[in-house]
């Protein structure tokens, strides 16, 4: 991996992600595993970290996937490419296309690409659960039921649906994540 | 009585503390940024905020960039976009980084392996209800429904079948879709209207 490729790629993944961090998931997860970066895996630790971690998400991704491939320059690389094309276009739109947002002919693109991007973030999910759930990764791959990952998924529904409805509140990520670590250790280490 | 920070260190301090401290992403940062510009400082009316909103929102990148990006151009010029833009990364960049560098041997303990087994599936479960909760967010139209059970068997089955197809390209295709829609519509009403 040569750091003008890591560049690149963030750089890419920065011009076309929209709708956020978890709008940018399925593109890096594209990206990274297309180019053999890392596997499935370690991504989803990655995100995991990225999720407990203070600041934006695809920064905090890129800063890791980045410093995985090439130390302190990589991660400076990744995030430089993945900041650059938003900075560029909002300085742009700030200063000279104020009204940018606003022809129709964007917002028509951009109407395309909502329902294209909700879509991409939930079948990221899926194909992801496949795996971790099935061990399914494709057709003509293998099968095993993992039913300790059932059981620590149910207990994140529970906890979900009491949180909003008992507590009236969104359960933190973070939340979430810790009872899930626990849960882990208790089912894959315990029993 | 406190001398007032000059405008830009203060804009680079504030975006380093909402950098710093804010978990869960860009969208967990607007309420405080509004809070910050709008209410405290009074940097930014409320209807530019909004505008500030739909803009980050609609433009490639991560929200939390686009939000600082834009708002540092309104309170400093390009350079206040600049400052503001390396305050929201830089607490990001230096924590991640110093994590990255120690997270393979913390990941070789044997519990903490049992415990990642556990947090992959949280990070699923995440995903999901984000995905879900923008699924919910489309506006009920065929033009929605069709693009995104398109693109969800799409990619379902081509990943199933191992077969490699860019995220970026549903993206390209379907915002292209919306745009060409979009035309067709406008040279029909054209049509009428002569």
């Amino acid at each position: 991996m040569t750091y003008l490729k890591l560049f690149l790629i963030f750089l890419e993944i920065g011009a076309v992600s929209f709708g956020g961090g978890y709008g940018m998931i399925s593109v890096i997860r594209d990206a990274v595993l297309s180019h053999g970066l890392l596997t499935e895996e370690q991504l989803m630790n990655f995100i995991a970290v990225a999720e407990s971690t203070p600041g934006p998400i695809a920064v905090n991704l890129a800063t890791f996937i980045g410093s995985s491939q090439g130390g302190l320059l990589g991660a400076f690389l990744a995030t430089l490419g993945v900041v650059l094309p938003a900075f560029l276009i909002i300085l742009i739109v700030a200063s000279v296309l104020k009204n940018l947002m606003k022809y129709e002919g964007v917002q028509g693109f951009l109407g395309g690409v909502r329902p294209a991007v909700a879509s991409l973030i939930l079948a990221t999910a899926l194909t992801m659960g496949l795996r971790v759930f099935f061990g399914v990764t494709t057709f003509s791959g293998g099968f095993s039921f993992n039913y300790k990952g059932v059981i620590i998924l149910a207990a994140l529904v529970a906890i979900s649906l009491a949180s909003k409805f008992a507590l009236k509140k969104k359960a933190s990520p973070i939340v979430l994540i810790v009872i899930s670590a626990g849960l882990g250790i208790l089912l894959y280490g315990v029993f | 009585m406190k001398k007032p920070l000059p405008k830009l260190l203060d804009l680079f301090l504030t975006f380093l503390k909402i950098g710093a401290f804010t978990f869960g992403g860009g969208y967990a940062m607007i309420s405080l940024l509004e809070n910050e510009f709008v209410s405290k400082k009074q940097w930014l009316e409320k209807e530019e905020f909004l505008d500030v909103l739909a803009v980050s929102e609609s433009s490639p990148g991560p929200i939390a960039v686009n939000t600082a990006t834009y708002i540092g151009y309104k309170v400093g010029g390009a350079l206040g976009s600049f400052l503001a833009t390396l305050a929201v990364c830089l607490p990001s960049f230096t924590i991640i980084f110093i994590i990255s560098l120690f997270f393979d041997r913390f990941l070789r303990i044997k519990w903490v392996g049992y415990a990642f087994r556990g947090i992959q599936v949280a990070v699923v479960y995440l995903i999901a209800s984000a995905g879900v909760k923008f699924i919910v967010g489309l506006k009920k139209n065929a033009f929605n429904v069709i693009v995104a059970s398109a693109v969800f068997l799409a990619f379902i089955l081509l990943s199933l079948f191992a077969v490699r197809f860019s995220s970026i390209f549903y993206i390209l295709i379907a915002g292209l879709l919306g745009l060409t829609l979009y035309l067709i519509d406008r040279i029909r009403k054209r049509g009428k209207e002569q």
